[in-house]
């Protein structure tokens, strides 16, 4: 007993000195946020100016729904003021590890410092009824990919700036002017990205996952199928005819896919079904030049209406 | 549910309300696109509050019908115009007030509140089917190994909790069950409960996320085997400043001090310690590395005199390229354990039965094992692993063993394995097996091991 209670004292003594001694953090006076994904980030960049310091977890090009929990993150987590979350379950594979490892009790699931940004969207696909995993691997809460709709990330932008101002009273009116600043460009920019999409209202199209039901419905477009044939579940062959005959039947053109996923079926499709594989960015950084929000729907416009045009 | 009939029906007389009021509005305005502008400003303001209120009704939901004062009166502050917070209030009153009436349920069936704050569950089936001869370790021709019932819940602001039972074939263990203090000060992440110690890599992973159907002999020899060294008692856990960009973690955990054939626990004091101290460093995006050394001590099955120590090295190495993230990923791993018992010589034991070829003094047995895993498709990953191992009771003696694994999901909440194992006993024994694993899950979606 006598030395594994001395090794023991050893070990708490050891953590308490390094909890004694460890660096202080810096009395900085910006806010720590911390965002699951880029497009978060860029919101909360976009309304927290130079008050906030601001760092994704998750990089723009990757599946959200499979992002490794790795302890590298556990160092950007355990000093941050506010965690933003996309919720409605995306993360449930890989953030509630980190938020339990984190230490850090500002963070927790309904501490000051959680934010779930579902909470302010517009959220589709919402189950109705009884929900089983024979539907594949559903979202019951409904679908997690709403910041892809630009009136989404004015709402979001205006609960992070309420957020920031409740953490950061005294540049409430800084985060709430450079929110209105960022909802009139956005109006701007919208208003520019409907008119380029205005001849394209209306069009089928179909995607790989159902990562774009809020950017069909905002800009008009009609999503008639899918090239998973559940969510999360791969494509089959059997699938894949009825998704050719489907497209060849109602004169669709345009597979959207993003950037995670594997294009070998996709393309296969397209030939049988004489159409077209567009590699859409779902997020902010899925590309080196999609440096923020309005670069992203920038980017996704702007090849989305070439291959319309392509396909006439 | 009452409560959300009433605050929905008062969204959407308000916005009908809104929306009655707006052609109105257009003949009175006369001429521009200004008022156009602002019109539609107008609409987009009332659009945004009522997705916030149908955002305030999925949190209603989702945190079960007692909103508390603070809860609505902090929601209502979200929408900016103080004409709003009266509008929006009377229906959260109404909510209020009908949660009050209609929640008092006997016996504890509290409907759907209750159920709200009901634990996260999941099961998790382990079937295992098993070919070929073994003439020391036999395993049946089929066997549900394990059914795992995973109970898991936020407790309080403070903590969370999470319960794993483990229904074998013959009887139940509480694998882990242990309340996870979050929110202490100064970082650190404090245990206390039963639980897989930190020992190492293998000796912390529930079966369902092994990347074989069984352990490596090193883990079945020194280490406790399935069981491992599993015990009741406390761990804290911290992360260590460290330059560059290394993650720095110490872990240190003491347990009452039984766990399998590794400690036993004569008397109160004869308490087992574990500590692990863990280093990972990105090295690219896509690739990273992650280190351990491990060391446990406690008293063994000889008595309270008699001391087993165990150290070991682990090293894990993951490849995976983020744009194809589901498709592609390689994860190289090895664990290096050695353990030093100390026990009597063979005439001194006389209360039990010692293992023949008993000298006394110190036992010193090795044990080792290497694997690799690639997965080469989204639903496919085949992988290797060598493994050898002494025997602890007997270190003159020594184990090899080799095998070949190939896994096939049909989707992420079940797993068809394979593995061919090949076991060369000390005693000259050879076992060629097959086995072929099922395993499945059901309820809450768990979180992905790394």
């Amino acid at each position: 007993m006598r030395l594994p209670s001395k090794l023991f004292c050893l070990v708490s003594a050891t953590c308490l000195g390094v909890a004694v001694f460890a660096p202080q953090r810096a009395s900085a006076k910006n806010l720590k946020v911390i965002t699951t994904l880029t497009d978060l980030a860029s919101l909360t960049q976009e309304v927290g100016g130079d008050k906030v310091d601001v760092e994704s977890l998750a990089k723009g090009y990757q599946d959200p729904h499979f992002v490794d929990p790795k302890p590298s993150f556990l160092l950007k987590l355990r000093h941050a003021d506010l965690l933003i979350s996309v919720g409605l379950e995306l993360e449930i594979g890989w953030l509630p590890p980190l938020i339990t490892q984190s230490g850090n009790g500002n963070i927790q699931p309904a501490a000051r410092g959680f934010l779930d940004a579902s909470q302010f969207s517009e959220i589709l696909e919402i189950p109705q009824g009884a929900v089983t995993r024979a539907e594949g691997d559903v979202h019951p809460l409904g679908n997690p990919h709403y910041w892809l709709n630009p009136d989404n990330g004015r709402r979001i932008a205006k609960g992070i700036a309420a957020k920031l101002s409740e953490m950061d009273p005294a540049d409430g009116a800084y985060f709430q002017q450079r929110e209105q600043d960022f909802e009139k460009r956005l109006a701007e920019a919208d208003k520019k990205w409907q008119a380029l999409m205005a001849p394209y209202r209306g069009r089928k199209i179909v995607t790989y996952h159902r990562s774009w039901p809020n950017f069909a419905k905002h800009f008009g477009l009609d999503v008639i199928g899918y090239i998973e044939p559940r969510p999360g579940i791969p494509p089959t062959p059997s699938h894949t005819i009825e998704l050719v005959n489907l497209m060849k039947r109602e004169n669709t053109k345009l597979e959207l896919i993003e950037p995670y996923f594997d294009v070998k079926t996709p393309d296969s499709i397209a030939r049988m079904a004489g159409g077209k594989v567009v590699v859409m960015m779902p997020s902010v950084g899925g590309k080196p030049e999609i440096t923020d929000y309005f670069k992203l729907f920038d980017y996704d416009i702007a090849i989305l209406t070439q291959a319309f045009q392509q396909t006439q | 549910m009452r409560q959300f009939q009433v605050l929905f029906t008062a969204i959407i007389l308000m916005t009908c309300a809104a929306t009655a009021q707006q052609p109105a509005a257009v003949p009175e305005s006369g001429n521009g696109s200004s008022d156009v502008s602002a019109l539609e400003q107008k609409i987009r303001d009332l659009e945004d509050r009522l997705v916030a209120l149908e955002g305030q009704v999925r949190q209603l939901k989702a945190q079960g019908p007692p909103a508390t004062p603070e809860n609505t009166v902090a929601a209502a502050t979200l929408s900016s115009a103080p004409s709003a917070e009266t509008q929006v209030r009377t229906p959260e009153e109404a909510v209020r007030t009908t949660a009050s009436g209609d929640n008092i349920r006997l016996g504890g069936a509290g409907g759907a509140a209750a159920k709200a704050l009901n634990p996260d569950i999941s099961v998790i089936g382990d079937f295992i089917g098993g070919a070929g001869h073994n003439p020391l370790n036999p395993t049946p021709a089929f066997q549900m190994h394990e059914s795992e019932v995973g109970l898991q819940a936020i407790v309080d602001p403070y903590a969370r909790a999470d319960f794993f039972i483990s229904f074998g074939e013959t009887g139940v263990n509480v694998e882990e069950g242990y309340i996870t203090f979050t929110a202490l000060p100064k970082g650190f992440v404090a245990k206390a409960g039963k639980m897989r110690a930190s020992f190492g890599k293998v000796n912390t992973l529930h079966n369902h996320v092994l990347p074989w159907v069984d352990r490596p002999l090193v883990s079945q020899n020194l280490v406790g085997g399935e069981d491992g060294i599993d015990d009741a008692g406390l761990s804290v856990e911290h992360i260590i400043p460290a330059p560059g960009k290394w993650f720095l973690d110490f872990t240190g955990q003491t347990f009452r001090g039984d766990s399998a054939d590794v400690y036993t626990s004569s008397n109160k004091n004869d308490l087992s310690v574990v500590g692990h101290l863990r280093g990972f460093r990105d090295l690219t995006d896509n690739s990273n590395l992650d280190l351990g050394v491990s060391y446990s001590r406690g008293h063994n099955l000889f008595g309270s005199d008699f001391i087993t120590n165990l150290y070991g090295v682990d090293a894990t190495y993951h490849w995976k390229p983020l744009r194809r993230s589901i498709y592609k990923s390689f994860v190289g791993r090895s664990e290096f354990i050695w353990r030093q018992q100390s026990q009597p010589s063979l005439n001194a034991c006389q209360t039990i039965t010692c293992p023949t070829n008993t000298a006394g003094g110190f036992q010193r047995a090795f044990g080792y094992y290497a694997s690799g895993d690639f997965q080469f498709a989204r639903r496919w990953l085949v992988g290797g692993r060598v493994d050898q191992s002494d025997r602890p009771f007997n270190s003159h003696l020594n184990d090899k063993g080799g095998s070949f694994v190939l896994t096939y999901w049909p989707s992420e909440f079940a797993q068809v394995r394979g593995q061919y194992r090949f076991t060369r006993y000390a005693n000259g024994l050879d076992a060629h097996e097959a086995f072929l694993q099922l395993q499945f899950a059901l309820g809450a979606h768990g979180a992905h091991p790394f």
